[in-house]
């Protein structure tokens, strides 16, 4: 055989072809927990140009919402992020009282943040769980979920569904606390604790993961505000913005909280970030739990709004026509334009709702924090890795259904 | 929501905010589309204000107004003072608005799901696709006299020019044990499918049939021959080695 110098003619032959490569990733990618479609334009493995394109679990929820009354939207949030869904339909409930200015019970307020925090802790569960199975760490996540079941099962007990709870309502709840909601907390809270601290021993000194998480997907602080990112994205790049501290709804002003934040804006903060979250997370559940008063009412009392009891609708005749009225044409609203926003689990998850008087909503525009944290990612996995784009995009938690809508 | 952002934009454009409010507490200025993207770039820019957090942008459809029937809607948050205002402007159908795109990067996509929903162009916008529905989708389904049970066809096959890919499953794509001739294998004369086979029904030319493959046997057959006619010489290389 002649040696290979000898077929090269000029330097240019030297040169590998630099072409880039176009590759299409998703929409349905096992690596990628959400359904979007990436094209990319690669050079070897560099990520030379990112085209991101959501939509793939459009379903029309805010056209849907023109259709129906207000109450019938708690289940179409509750569907926006299955992972957190209390939290949305807090979201839901808080926005239609901003409308009707009207304030619910301390009681309920209390339980709405005790099961919203749940929520908070069992959405960042399954992110730091699904980041770390996703680069090779199995076991981690097998102890997260086993808590975010527990957690399920508590919530099971009190709304009677795991994931689609369609618990809240407007101007207060579906049901009060049950009796046993102090003692099942109790028990579950050190659980919390220990599992993320078991989590942890696993995975913050676990070189592999270091190097697939530290300096990876970087968001700066600048493009993290410009970008309209808000919740752990933005808290990772330092952004210290938290609605329940920077607008404090419900009683979130009586807790003593702190609010994480982040350095380099790379995955590992990210991360981290959501670990020190359920542990401030479970210190407003625990204090909440203390001021909570023992009973009271959780519904305000005004039966143009809150559903008659099941028990007076099937034995009196106002009850009958009260609910009738309610289902039928639902509540009415007064006229006018809202934007209220709290603090989902990605983010902050705003309502923006336009009434015209009737029982039905005539717009309702749903601010999704994934919406705006996932056209961040291009920013973050420009010029990174192919490989990096798996660590990046668990780190985002994109939820198809809040993303969509 | 504040009221300070109000009194500055007031005292910045005077008469050209047209209307304010601050209904249930969310304060909010109306000001005219052609003043659009000037007033978002001073929300940005100016150091008392300095509205650096996008929040939210997006549309409602009034059809009943006739004239401007769209309400385009900004809203904004600063992270240095946590003020927070909501700008608004009427739009005619067909009417451009200045793309936001230069100011905050979010209105990116904020502009183009109110294009995909609305059917609003916003002029200077770098990539104005759809992004929540397809190409092929007819019709803007937030617009309130869009119906909201109408079926759209599905799309068949899609022809994209710069991809350069065959019709789906062309010969040449896929495992050669993919394709398999079902008559023959239920008649059972195909029990299994060997590379023989698989080029009789059209598949994939496996690397044993390929030119390269031919070139190297027929090099193989000559040596083998050349040493077959002078089998002494052969033996005495064999022993060098």
């Amino acid at each position: 055989m002649e040696p290979a110098d000898e077929l090269l003619d000029d330097e240019a032959a030297l040169e590998l072809p630099t072409e880039p490569m176009r590759l299409n990733m998703g929409p349905s990618h096992p690596a990628m927990h959400g359904t979007v479609r990436m094209v990319l334009d690669l050079d070897g493995e560099k990520i030379l140009n990112l085209d991101l394109q959501p939509g793939y679990l459009h379903r029309g929820f805010e056209k849907s919402c023109e259709r129906g009354t207000w109450s019938q939207v708690f289940p179409y949030a509750d569907r926006l992020n299955y992972v957190s869904p209390m939290l949305n339909n807090v979201g839901w409930s808080l926005a239609v009282e901003k409308l009707l200015e009207i304030e619910v019970p301390e009681r309920c307020q209390y339980y709405r943040v005790i099961l919203g925090e749940l929520s908070r802790i069992a959405d960042h569960f399954t992110c730091n769980g699904a980041s770390a199975m996703e680069l090779g760490a199995f076991t981690p996540f097998l102890w997260l979920l086993k808590v975010r079941d527990w957690i399920w099962d508590l919530l099971e007990k009190e709304t009677g569904a795991r994931m689609t709870h369609s618990f809240g309502r407007i101007g207060g709840m579906a049901a009060p606390p049950t009796d046993t909601l102090e003692d099942d907390l109790k028990a579950l809270l050190p659980e919390v604790h220990r599992v993320v601290k078991e989590a942890e021993i696993m995975l913050i000194r676990n070189r592999i993961f270091l190097d697939r998480m530290q300096g990876v997907g970087v968001l700066t602080k600048e493009n993290a505000l410009a970008y309209g990112c808000t919740g752990p994205v933005a808290r990772g790049s330092g952004v210290a913005y938290d609605v329940r501290k920077d607008h404090p709804y419900m009683v979130y002003d009586r807790f003593d909280f702190e609010v994480p934040i982040g350095q380099d804006g790379d995955n590992w903060d990210r991360f981290m970030v959501r670990f020190e979250e359920i542990r401030q997370s479970v210190r407003i559940i625990e204090q909440a739990m203390e001021q909570m008063p023992k009973d009271g009412p959780v519904n305000v009392d005004d039966p143009r709004i809150v559903f008659p009891e099941k028990d007076d609708v099937y034995t009196t005749i106002e009850a009958t026509i009260a609910h009738f009225k309610l289902v039928m044409e639902g509540l009415r609203t007064p006229k006018g334009e809202v934007y209220s926003f709290t603090e989902g689990g990605n983010g902050e998850l705003g309502f923006y709702i336009v009434s015209d008087g009737s029982g039905t909503p005539y717009r309702v525009r749903v601010r999704p924090p994934c919406w705006y944290n996932l056209s961040a990612c291009r920013e973050m996995l420009m010029g990174d890795m192919i490989a990096d784009i798996i660590p990046t995009f668990g780190s985002i938690n994109m939820i198809g259904g809040e993303c969509d809508r | 929501m504040s009221q300070s952002v109000v009194d500055r934009l007031q005292e910045q454009f005077g008469e050209r905010v047209l209307e304010s409010s601050d209904a249930f507490g969310d304060h909010e200025l109306v000001i005219a589309d052609g003043d659009w993207f000037e007033v978002a770039t001073f929300l940005k820019e100016d150091a008392s204000l300095a509205m650096d957090h996008f929040t939210d942008l997006t549309a409602i459809d009034h059809p009943e107004r006739g004239d401007a029937r769209f309400d385009v809607i900004l809203m904004v948050r600063s992270s240095s003072s946590g003020a927070r205002i909501r700008i608004r402007t009427r739009l005619s159908e067909g009417k451009e608005l200045g793309t936001l795109t230069a100011v905050w990067p979010a209105a990116n996509w904020a502009e183009r799901e109110a294009w995909d929903m609305f059917g609003i162009a916003f002029s200077g916008h770098p990539d104005l696709r759809r992004i929540l529905l397809y190409d092929e989708f007819v019709g803007h389904p937030l617009r309130k006299d869009y119906p909201i049970d109408r079926a759209q066809p599905l799309v068949p096959y899609r022809d994209t020019d710069e991809i350069d890919k065959l019709p789906p499953f062309g010969i040449e794509e896929g495992q050669p044990f993919a394709r398999i001739d079902w008559e023959a294998r239920l008649s059972g004369r195909d029990a299994q499918v060997s590379p023989a086979i698989g080029l009789q029904q059209g598949q994939r030319r496996t690397l044993s049939d390929s030119e390269a493959a031919q070139q190297l046997q027929a090099r193989l057959a000559a040596k083998k021959a050349a040493a077959d006619s002078a089998p002494a010489e052969g033996a005495e290389e064999g022993t060098g080695d």
